[in-house]
């Protein structure tokens, strides 16, 4: 069987160097043969290949599994590697880098460093005083609990929460529905023996949980589906008690 | 020049990596993780199905241990592994398994009462015991004589990276990503660190460290279809072997996972058949029982994908644009198994082919098709992840050859090695960093950036004909038609040569941009050389190995020879400026085998030529081990007569099982 030609697709993509002295942010047109199935990382490893060998973007998995290429595609951000261009009917795809974090270059943005310092904000690993015999039997969990906890450890750290979030352009330092998602699904792991008031410690404030005003952007992009919404209003109302 | 003194230095911040790091940093050690991208993005995040280790909780995992365990992972490996490494490997997994569950990661667990699964196509019921409830439950996988794969639904990988990375965040493990190492720096046989480049700023540093260790996963990228992240290019590994010192074992074997979805290669899950999924042609008729009437679906890896070839060969396969593929059927599962366990299958599924899964009849089918997914080859150790040739520079994971895996990797058994090899030789270089100094003079690390820095200058001036991204592609389209599920001599000749006149090309490329960062032409610049390298490895191994063993499958020497080839192909690249490796082998020792070579119970029969010694070995074992029997000796102690083997801290203490008498 032969593939019949594709149509004719253009990919605007936004370009700059912070680096350099001369660069000025600008958007390049790319035009290219749509191939069937073709995704925005087989168009933009072909634009790289044949057009501009310059032009910078990331991606690891390509599967929406590592969540490394959150971009802002046509005004929403999404994950580029799960972007079908079939399902752009005018043909025509803008591409602009993710707000909310430090440029590298062109569509390039380092989440890395963001969600590190986030992970270090919320505290995000098990706090437990109790050492377990790693050669003894594990510490049973109700299965309705371990499944619980990891319907919110599902999250990749991709950033479209955070680049998607009214509350963070308002707020810098905003932990984002991402920080409180890492606090979510801490406070249902048993493992973790952290209280109420030790997560008040942490995102007490306008800067965490009671800062969120509720425009749920977070849950509409979200790749993974992660119930954000209700998991922000639970521990607001868990919080707010402490008050 | 800019140098970065540290204790430990580890490169490359996956599972294993990371895991390596805690060790080292448990131990009071300075440790340093560098990551090309961050480190909750590496690729072990993609390893869907599950972790292999022998808890033995669930109703059809009950009675397993370490003892089934090892024998499946030495039959799945074709009696090509290190069998003590195998053994410290099964030992260690069940503790592997539980330091992971108190570190956060939500193992799936066993629910008391009856419950429907689907085996060999019917729906069967199952029932759990009340007292295991809330223990950690396994399902079936490949080449298993029980249920031993314990996972998260199907990011079994996403869960256990994040419980690791954060582990290593908790302990303030100084993590820095986006940094590639180029070299490594050593001087009168011993390694101190690497250099390394930033890649955002293009800048240049040194890292001196006491030891070393590599983990950087494998090199599926040298192929151009393949499950691996765009990351897997095997560099790490290249590094060691650009030392000319460092040896890489095994580089012809090469794992293709039977069901990756056509044409992204995006992995559908093993977890899928261990389910219960089944395999259909064009026919729509399920065809493995035809094949492998005991293990079905269920052989191992190396075994299911050649059958599917064979199937397609024989005019079975269901033609699309993308070529012929195979049908993959996980509806017979039902729609609620699927969206609880098999959700990042279903979600791929429907994104990337616009097929819903759990549709029963044609609609629901997924075209998959055998491609390329795991490194058993990598840098060549020691059972203490130590190289056997350079000392300081110890490697871990999918990078390493350790080599528990031999010839094909049993699913399941990689996530597993990640961790207790991160556990087990991450302890071992910690007490290598401990007992070492670093005595090496800022000349030579000079030497080391200088070397680097102008290489890339190099690159930058050169103005041939050649471009890098044709280089990289033919490459890859090379492996694939020539060194791939089906080898043999005159092409595997052919794609050595043409390997070989590709790194001649790479000498004469131009790089378009002339700036030292943010210049992805300039990064294949360098790495595309050191891949074909790598390629060589693969290509020269297989050329040479004139047997079928495992994954590595000659065409023209259709036996597994056990007379010429029970032997570890071990490559070095001796001279900068030679244009292929230098290949020697290392004898595997039947005599000391607790397992002597036999039929692995699947695959074609009669295909092997029988060492003498494999039957005087057994004879040995056997009588060794009725004799112990009747003394009333357990199987521990029957074990520890047999193949003595060694672990650090406390890992050689016993798994206490729940059904333990």
């Amino acid at each position: 069987m032969s593939t019949p030609k594709g149509r004719e697709i253009t990919i605007s993509a936004l370009k700059f160097d912070p680096r350099s002295a001369v660069s000025k942010p600008h958007f390049v047109d790319y035009k290219l043969e749509e191939t069937p199935g073709m995704t925005l990382f087989i168009a933009l490893t072909k634009i790289r290949e044949e057009q501009d060998a310059d032009l910078s973007f990331d991606f690891v998995c390509r599967a929406g599994i590592c969540g490394s290429c959150g971009m802002v595609v046509n005004g929403k951000p999404t994950l580029a590697c799960r972007t079908l261009i079939a399902n752009y009917p005018e043909g025509k795809l803008t591409l602009m880098p993710m707000p909310a974090f430090e440029l590298i270059k062109d569509l390039s943005v380092n989440t890395g460093k963001w969600m590190d310092d986030m992970s270090r904000r919320v505290e995000s690993w098990i706090h437990t005083n109790e050492v377990h015999d790693i050669s003894k039997l594990e510490e049973k969990v109700d299965p309705d609990i371990a499944d619980q906890t990891f319907e919110l450890d599902r999250c990749i750290e991709c950033g479209i929460c955070v680049a998607s979030c009214g509350t963070k352009l308002m707020r810098p330092d905003f932990i984002g529905p991402v920080g409180l998602n890492r606090v979510a699904r801490f406070e249902v792991d048993p493992h973790d023996n952290r209280t109420a008031e030790d997560y008040y410690e942490l995102i007490g404030d306008d800067d965490g949980v009671f800062g969120c005003m509720s425009l749920m952007a977070c849950e509409d992009h979200c790749p993974k589906h992660l119930p954000l919404q209700n998991k922000i209003a639970y521990l607001r109302r868990k919080l707010v008690s402490l008050r | 020049m800019k140098i970065n003194y540290c204790d430990a230095l580890v490169i490359g911040g996956g599972l294993a990596g990371l895991r390596a790091a805690v060790a080292t940093q448990k131990k009071g050690l300075n440790t340093v993780v560098l990551s090309l991208v961050p480190v909750k993005r590496s690729h072990s995040a993609a390893a869907q199905g599950g972790m292999q280790a022998s808890v033995g909780n669930s109703k059809m995992s009950d009675g397993d241990n370490e003892d089934l365990h090892f024998a499946d992972t030495v039959k799945g490996s074709d009696w090509g592994c290190d069998q003590e490494v195998a053994r410290m490997f099964v030992h260690t997994a069940p503790k592997a398994i539980r330091e992971l569950a108190g570190w956060g990661v939500p193992w799936t667990r066993v629910r008391e009462g009856s419950r429907e699964a689907v085996i060999n196509a019917k729906k069967t019921t199952i029932t759990e015991d009340a007292d295991r409830h809330g223990l950690i439950t396994s399902r079936d996988f490949g080449g298993t004589k029980k249920w031993r794969t314990c996972y998260t639904a199907d990011a079994t990988g996403h869960t256990m990276l994040f419980g690791v990375a954060n582990e290593a965040l908790k302990l303030n493990v100084d993590i820095r990503d986006r940094k590639e190492a180029l070299s490594l720096i050593h001087e009168n046989g011993r390694c101190y660190g690497a250099v390394v480049r930033d890649l955002v700023t293009g800048e240049l540093e040194a890292y001196v460290a006491k030891g070393t260790c590599i983990a950087t996963g494998g090199y599926g990228r040298v192929f151009k279809q393949t499950t691996n992240a765009v990351i897997c290019e095997g560099t790490g590994a290249a590094i060691a072997l650009e030392t000319g010192i460092a040896t890489l074992g095994n580089m012809e074997a090469v794992q293709f996972h039977p069901t990756p979805i056509v044409p992204s290669g995006i992995l559908l899950t093993e977890g899928c058949r261990g389910d219960g999924g089944i395999l259909r042609d064009v026919d729509g008729h399920r065809f493995m029982p035809d094949y492998e009437p005991e293990k079905k679906e269920l052989a191992s890896r190396d075994v299911v994908s050649r059958r599917m070839i064979e199937h397609i060969r024989n005019g079975k396969g269901v033609p699309s644009p993308y070529g012929d593929h195979i049908w993959l059927d996980i509806s017979i599962l039902g729609r609620e198994h699927i969206e609880k366990n098999l959700r990042d299958v279903q979600e791929i599924c429907m994104i990337f082919n616009g097929i819903d899964p759990a549709v029963e009849g044609p609609k629901g089918w997924a075209p998959v098709l055998p491609m390329q997914h795991y490194s058993m080859g990598g840098i060549r150790t020691k059972p203490t992840g130590e190289s056997q040739n350079l000392s300081g520079l110890f490697s871990c994971g999918e990078a390493a050859c350790w080599d528990m895996h031999g010839f094909n990797r049993l699913g399941g058994n990689s996530v597993s090695e990640t961790v207790v090899a991160g556990m087990i030789v991450g302890n071992y270089f910690a007490d290598y960093c401990i007992e070492n100094n670093v005595n090496i003079p800022t000349a030579t690390v000079q030497k080391f950036v200088d070397a680097q820095d102008n290489y890339l200058n190099e690159l930058l001036a050169l103005n041939g004909s050649e471009d890098i991204f044709r280089i990289k592609n033919r490459m890859k389209q090379l492996m694939d038609d020539k060194v791939g599920i089906f080898r043999d001599g005159t092409r595997l000749i052919e794609a050595v040569e043409e390997l070989k006149e590709l790194l001649q090309k790479t000498k004469n490329i131009s790089v378009k941009s002339k700036v030292r960062s943010g210049n992805p032409e300039l990064e294949e610049a360098y790495r595309v050389p050191r891949m074909l390298k790598i390629a060589l490895c693969v290509a020269k191994g297989a050329r040479e190995r004139t047997e079928s063993r495992g994954a590595h499958y000659r065409e023209d020497f259709l036996k597994r020879d056990d007379v010429n080839w029970l032997n570890r192909t071990l490559t070095t690249w001796a001279n900068p400026n030679d244009l292929e490796p230098t290949i020697t082998y290392e004898p595997l020792d039947i005599m000391t085998m607790e397992m002597p070579p036999a039929f692995r119970g699947y695959g074609a029969k009669g295909m092997i030529i029988e060492h003498e010694l494999s039957e005087k070995r057994q004879n040995e074992v056997d009588e060794v081990t009725e004799k112990m029997e009747a003394e009333g000796k357990d199987r521990h102690e029957i074990q520890h007569a047999l193949m003595p083997f060694d672990l650090p801290m406390n890992y050689k203490e016993k798994n206490e099982r729940a059904g333990d008498k």
